[in-house]
């Protein structure tokens, strides 16, 4: 058994929440860095230029990278010889989400849904906890902008709709996005599983780092189509045109019911932030 | 052929009749923001018959929700939002002689319809370069609904805000055009 002050919780997801906002990854860096080159389209390769100038006035001036910071996305891998002390855990990450939305200059992004009246300090934050085995507790902090979501899609297939069924459901989710979730995006696929499920696993598929396959080389195939597919619609940078409209299509699958075939497709913008703790 | 064009409003028919697709347009001088919140507003003013707090004719709404400014900035990062969530509102706008709205993504056909009629232009900015845009802002200012936080309207003041003409006031879509070029049929 291991004990974890709950304090460092918040402590922690205070600076990933800052950190993933003003700093993008190095696996994004070199995506976008590949696309300044590789992109067709001229004013693809201005958008990818003006990209990667962001990012570096981003990390240099201490400033979000995107004025949509997110509402914050909290992935929880808890170790089950882990004991929490101090204090409530689930507000302990709340907690860590608004000082870090609060002392990081972070836009508070979230209101009721009715009213529309600002929460004031972006909480709550949506916290998805995972048992595991050992005793770590590892937290990502995944701000995850609106205009993206937005444009995100679960449909619940029949199963004889098959693969075709996934291939068309992606790319129909893409085409009718066009330019508005900022191409070029990150694709993440949930198959299998139940509605809220699917869902889930979409979004996990888009913590992956970018340029890696899936393990599975029938699923690594079947993402390379699809970001074949997809790069076909020709939406481009910024929706002006170009080869490049997603940098991954990454999918993550799990067995369903007889009956279903769920498939979740979350769209994430070029923004694609996630930082990850370990204690 | 694209041609680069200065504009500082307050703008006239002749400044957006110049305008085609894929022209760069570099925006400087005051302009305003306005995003759901604050469309739901101005429009509800409207129909209640009251003033607006900005007088929009002959200028350039910006759709952004800044993040608030670090002590010594003049505001946060600054990029656009996506336009179509104030389609619904727009055409309301232009009617009154906005001239000009940025912002990222697609339009509806009744804005489309709206900026030929009163002879409006839709800009594009690049979604997700709020640092990058932040540096062209000198100066901002609250001037309405400072209870909407970041959707509140502020009075900007911008040096060559890069932008690009996404629909002119022809009729014409620039997404529409550019992505034409590089589609491929599928197999």
């Amino acid at each position: 058994m291991r004990t974890i002050e709950v304090a460092k919780v918040t402590r922690a997801v205070k600076e990933a929440a800052i950190s993933a906002n003003y700093e993008a990854g190095e696996d994004l860096l070199r995506a976008l860095a590949r696309g300044a080159v590789e992109e067709e389209s001229e004013s693809g390769r201005e958008i990818f230029r003006q990209l990667l100038e962001n990012a570096r006035l981003a990390r240099e001036q201490r400033l979000p990278m995107c004025q949509d910071c997110g509402l914050a996305v909290v992935f929880v891998e808890l170790g089950q010889e882990v004991h929490l002390t101090g204090g409530n855990f689930e507000e302990a990450i709340q907690a860590g989400v608004r000082q870090g939305y609060g002392e990081g200059f972070l836009r508070k992004s979230l209101c009721h849904p009715l009213t529309r009246a600002n929460t004031g300090d972006n909480t709550p934050a949506v916290i998805h906890t995972e048992i595991v085995p050992g005793d770590r507790l590892k937290l990502t902090v995944v701000p995850k902008g609106g205009g993206s979501e937005n444009m995100s899609r679960v449909y619940m297939l029949k199963p004889a709709e098959g693969v075709a069924g996934i291939k068309e459901k992606v790319v129909a989710t893409v085409r009718e996005a066009g330019p508005n979730p900022c191409p070029p995006i990150i694709v993440g696929v949930g198959i299998g599983g139940t509605f809220e499920r699917a869902a889930l696993l979409a979004k996990k598929a888009l913590l992956r780092e970018l340029g890696l396959p899936h393990g599975d080389p029938e699923i690594a195939e079947l993402e390379h189509e699809l970001l074949t597919l997809v790069n076909d619609l020709g939406i481009g940078p910024a929706g002006l045109g170009g080869r490049i409209t997603a940098l991954a299509v990454n999918v993550l699958m799990q067995p369903c019911h007889i009956a279903s075939l769920p498939v979740a497709v979350n769209i994430q913008c070029h923004a694609s932030r996630h930082q990850e703790v370990v204690l | 052929m694209a041609k680069i064009v200065k504009l500082t409003p307050p703008l006239t028919d002749e400044d957006v009749l110049q305008l085609e697709i894929g022209d760069q347009v570099l925006v400087s001088g005051v302009i305003y923001t306005a995003r759901d919140a604050a469309h739901k507003r101005l429009v509800d003013l409207l129909q209640a018959g009251q003033p607006l707090p900005v007088d929009l004719k002959g200028q350039i709404l910006y759709y952004v929700g800044p993040s608030p400014a670090r002590p010594g900035r003049v505001i946060g990062a600054a990029g656009p939002t996506t336009s179509y969530r104030m389609d619904s509102y727009a055409p309301t706008l232009m009617k009154l002689g906005l001239k000009a709205m940025i912002g990222k993504g697609k339009r509806d056909a009744a804005v489309v319809k709206a900026m030929q009629e009163y002879r409006a232009v839709y800009l594009g900015a690049t979604g997700g370069a709020g640092a990058l845009i932040s540096q062209c802002i000198k100066e901002a200012q609250v001037v309405a609904f400072p209870e909407l936080g970041p959707e509140a309207v502020h009075r900007l003041v911008v040096e060559d805000l890069p932008t690009i003409v996404i629909n002119d006031c022809y009729g014409r879509d620039l997404y529409e055009v550019g992505q034409a070029r590089y589609r491929r049929a599928a197999p």
